[in-house]
């Protein structure tokens, strides 16, 4: 029986080549999305937040937000279709981005049109 | 073709640097995003869904042969493999490292080319008629006045910072193949009574969230009044065009907000009172730049050429290539190649490094080494002799270019959309693959006709949906995506901003909405109609019964 | 403020007026727009220079006749991608005015070419920047197309340098 959990995580993209990443529990922007930390509270959001923050500062990432997500069995998927293309590649070029790289994440692809 | 001298040169070579400089300021720390990003959509460069993108000016849609060779070099080198030709005829890349931009900006320069000003809110690329130079029905190549308004406005100090970006094209011909009238300057070609040639200026045209057909400020301005009559026009909109609200700060709605005659006589009035500088330099320098554009040599040709005839005759598949894909010539024994970017299936605009080299490689041995971008996003051969079409048609066959819906059904206009675009609200170009899937029985699509669907994957209207026949609007629906689709639209001499007709479609029931739309004309056209005119003639009623009547 | 003027660090020696506030009897002194046009009579007889602060949401035709007694007009940027002012010092240029004409706000050394070129001559340029910067930023582009632009030596107009000496390409009819 798997578990469904919502929350939040924080993505960014890295300043020097643009890929989309996200914040892990170490504290590193990872180019996988089941490896981001999900903030299950406001409080745990918010912190996310202002480290990121903190990073962009630092010239590690730029353009960071919050987006709603959810994990089941260890995987994480975006709750934005916007954002489920961010972390996999192009719908259309399916040899290209994260689907290809091997870093794709998320428990379901997004649909095909 | 234009040709950069020294001055061209330093002033591209030191611009690179001058970005070299902010983006290392930037990773350095030295720069905010806040501080940088104005400065790289100043040299093209956005932040897009999963990397950055690369857009490079092509002016007026001009290429050599040599150039597309470096298009591809740095699809490969520094991209993955590919680029999307863009409906402003430029091209932009999806996968750009910030760090390797000013790299690419030099090899650029390397060939004189750059991405200056094709984002911002400056004046934007310059478009105009990929036929120009060719077209039979054309008064004057407009390339010269594009590129003499290339310079001016590159970098222009006073014009780099206006409420809203600024889009010009040009055309030379009556039959507007630039979509002049939905600019927000338009400049049209055309003869008075006693022959001479001067330009008609209409203001305020454009897309967006609030699609308008421009207004004719100047019927009649003679070539030497151009620019300080343009400096003029730019000035009240970098005085009094609305800052407060984005999508209120186009032209546009100054114009409309302001009245026209109001709009006029401020113009007018600024033009009268600015001291009038001699024009002499600009008369100087325009006479300087045509000199490069002047035609090619042509050969003296009967009209009718033998070679090309049989292999008509001999192969259906290229007949019917010919039939869709040629333009006509002012020369005899010529034609204009169109190459469809459009496969059955295929991403609208891609094309890749083999098939950008292949291009140049057809350019370069049959076509006076001249390629243009369309704002159809295909590629155009202007000057092939007749006896060489063939030819050419097998090698485009041989790379997958040899599409031969040009101006069909399967001739899809479609914007990045969701698969790329941070600003996407719906994906786009799984809407046209659905399409032309739907249509790829080609008999069918010569017995529609004629026909331009427009797709875009929100308002910003980048796939211009509102003046395709068919119009098509992705948006986002509680994190669905869902399509509004608007016929009647034309980017013509008659230009015309396409209706909605009502409540959206999911994307699974888009093509077959349009084969409702289609089925639809065909039934109710008059003989040799085509579908605006039946549209014209009909209005949105009874497409609109097909559409959605009670099932 | 430190003010840069020709490339260097200056004092900025004007005294600024508010609306409605006691100025001293000497001095140069910049006042808001709305006091210039209430009080120009007094102001006009002051014993030293007079500067405005002027919008850049007025038309600058509403400063011309005030124009000859002015020695400067400073010209905002309330955010550096408001260009208005851009527009403003060209229009007071043509006017004639050769006084001062100073950027203040968001002005940025990335912008600070363009400001010299339409005919900022003084700008309020904060601490966030080094001079360096400012300096290198002030001659980045030694070329520019347009024409009537405000140049400082090492610059060249494109379109004037290039049609100033015999032009091979060019048909001369009237040659020989
Ligand atoms: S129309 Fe919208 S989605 Fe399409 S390219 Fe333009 S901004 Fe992006």
């Amino acid at each position: 029986m798997s578990i469904l959990e919502k929350g939040q995580i924080v993505t960014a993209n890295r300043l020097r080549d643009g890929i989309a990443v996200f914040l892990n529990r170490s504290g590193q922007w990872s180019e996988r999305i089941d490896e981001a930390t999900l903030a299950l509270e406001p409080e745990a959001a918010a912190a996310l937040e202002a480290r990121a923050k903190a990073d962009e500062k630092a010239t590690i990432v730029t353009g960071s937000y919050l987006i709603d997500a959810e994990r089941r069995d260890g995987r994480i998927r975006a709750a934005h279709i916007r954002e489920r293309i961010r972390t996999l590649g192009p719908t259309v070029r399916l040899d290209l981005g994260k689907q290809a790289d091997g870093t794709a994440g998320g428990f379901v692809a997004p649909e095909g049109a | 073709m234009y040709r950069y001298d020294e001055f061209d040169h330093q002033f591209v070579r030191q611009r690179t640097a001058q970005f070299r400089d902010q983006a290392e300021r930037r990773m350095k720390g030295e720069l905010s995003e806040d501080e940088f990003r104005p400065l790289r959509l100043m040299n093209g460069l956005y932040l897009q869904l999963h990397a950055y993108m690369l857009r490079v000016a092509v002016p007026y849609g001009t290429l050599s042969g040599r150039q597309m060779r470096q298009l591809a070099m740095i699809a490969e080198r520094w991209d993955r493999g590919y680029g999307h030709f863009t409906t402003r005829q430029n091209i932009q890349y999806n996968w750009i490292k910030l760090e390797d931009t000013a790299d690419i900006l030099s090899a650029l320069a390397d060939v004189e080319m750059h991405a200056i000003q094709t984002s911002g809110n400056c004046i934007r690329n310059v478009t105009t008629d990929h036929w120009a130079g060719a077209a039979a029905d054309e008064i004057a190549d407009p390339r010269p006045v594009g590129e003499l308004l290339r310079q001016w406005s590159s970098l222009h100090p006073e014009f780099s910072f206006l409420p809203r970006k600024f889009k010009i094209a040009v055309t030379g011909a009556p039959n507007d193949r630039a979509a002049v009238k939905v600019h927000d300057i338009g400049l049209r070609l055309h003869r008075n009574d006693k022959g001479e040639a001067g330009w008609e200026v209409i203001v305020g045209g454009g897309l967006g969230r609030t699609p308008m057909i421009g207004v004719t400020v100047r019927d009649f301005l003679p070539e030497p009044e151009l620019i300080g009559y343009l400096e003029a026009i730019m000035r009240v909109y970098n005085l009094y065009g609305r800052r407060d609200n984005k999508y209120k700060a186009r032209i546009k709605i100054l114009v409309h907000e302001l009245g026209a005659d109001k709009f006029k006589s401020e113009v007018e009035a600024e033009y009268a009172r600015k001291p009038q500088a001699s024009t002499e330099v600009e008369e100087r320098e325009l006479k300087r730049i045509a000199a490069y554009f002047a035609a090619p040599q042509f050969d003296k040709l009967p009209r009718w050429s033998a070679a090309f005839e049989a292999a008509k005759l001999k192969n259906a598949d290229f007949a019917r290539w010919a039939r869709n894909n040629l333009g006509v010539h002012k020369v005899g024994g010529y034609a204009i190649v169109n190459i469809s970017l459009k496969p059955e299936g295929g991403i609208p605009g891609d094309a890749s490094a083999e098939q950008m080299r292949l291009m140049a490689d057809l350019a370069e041995r049959y076509g006076s080494d001249e390629l243009r971008v369309s704002h159809y996003q295909n590629i155009v051969l202007p000057h092939v002799r007749k006896d060489d079409v063939f030819a050419v048609w097998q090698a485009l066959d041989g790379a997958g270019l040899a599409a031969a819906n040009h101006g069909l059904v399967g001739d899809i206009i479609a914007c990045p959309g969701l698969d790329y675009c941070a600003l996407a609200t719906a994906r786009a170009i799984p809407i046209a693959q659905s399409i032309s899937r739907a249509f790829t029985d080609i008999d069918r699509q010569e017995e529609i006709g004629p026909v331009s669907i427009n797709i875009s994957g929100c308002i910003n209207a980048c796939g211009h949906h509102h003046v395709g026949n068919i119009g098509i609007l992705g948006l986002d629906k509680k994190g669905e995506e869902f399509y509004q689709i608007t016929l009647g639209g034309s980017p013509s001499e008659k230009a015309s901003i396409g209706t909605i007709l009502g409540p959206g479609f999911a994307g699974h029931e888009v093509a077959g909405a349009v084969g409702k739309i289609l089925d639809t004309y065909l039934k109710l056209r008059a003989p040799s109609e085509d579908f605006i005119a039946t549209y014209s003639r009909l209005g949105a009623k009874p497409f609109k019964e097909a559409l959605y009547a009670a099932a | 403020m430190p003010l840069l003027k020709n490339d260097t660090l200056i004092a900025d020696t004007w005294i600024h007026g508010g609306l409605d506030d006691q100025l001293p009897e000497a001095g140069d002194v910049i006042v808001p727009f709305a006091r210039l046009l209430r009080e120009f009579d007094q102001l006009s007889h002051r014993p030293d220079k007079l500067g405005v602060a002027f919008s850049n949401i007025d038309r600058a035709e509403a400063l011309s006749t005030f124009l000859p007694r002015l020695s400067l007009v400073a010209l905002p940027f309330p955010a550096f991608n408001d260009g208005r002012a851009y527009s403003l010092a060209r229009q007071l240029r043509d006017f004639g005015f050769r006084g001062e004409i100073r950027a203040t706000g968001n002005v940025l050394p990335d912008q600070l070419q363009f400001m010299l070129q339409v005919g900022f001559d003084a700008f309020d340029i904060g601490e966030r920047f080094p001079l360096e910067a400012w300096k290198r930023a002030s001659k980045q582009m030694s070329l520019a197309y347009q024409r009537g632009l405000f140049r400082r030596n090492s610059e060249a107009e494109v379109w004037t340098e290039r049609h100033t000496d015999a032009e091979p390409w060019l048909e001369q009819p009237h040659a020989g």
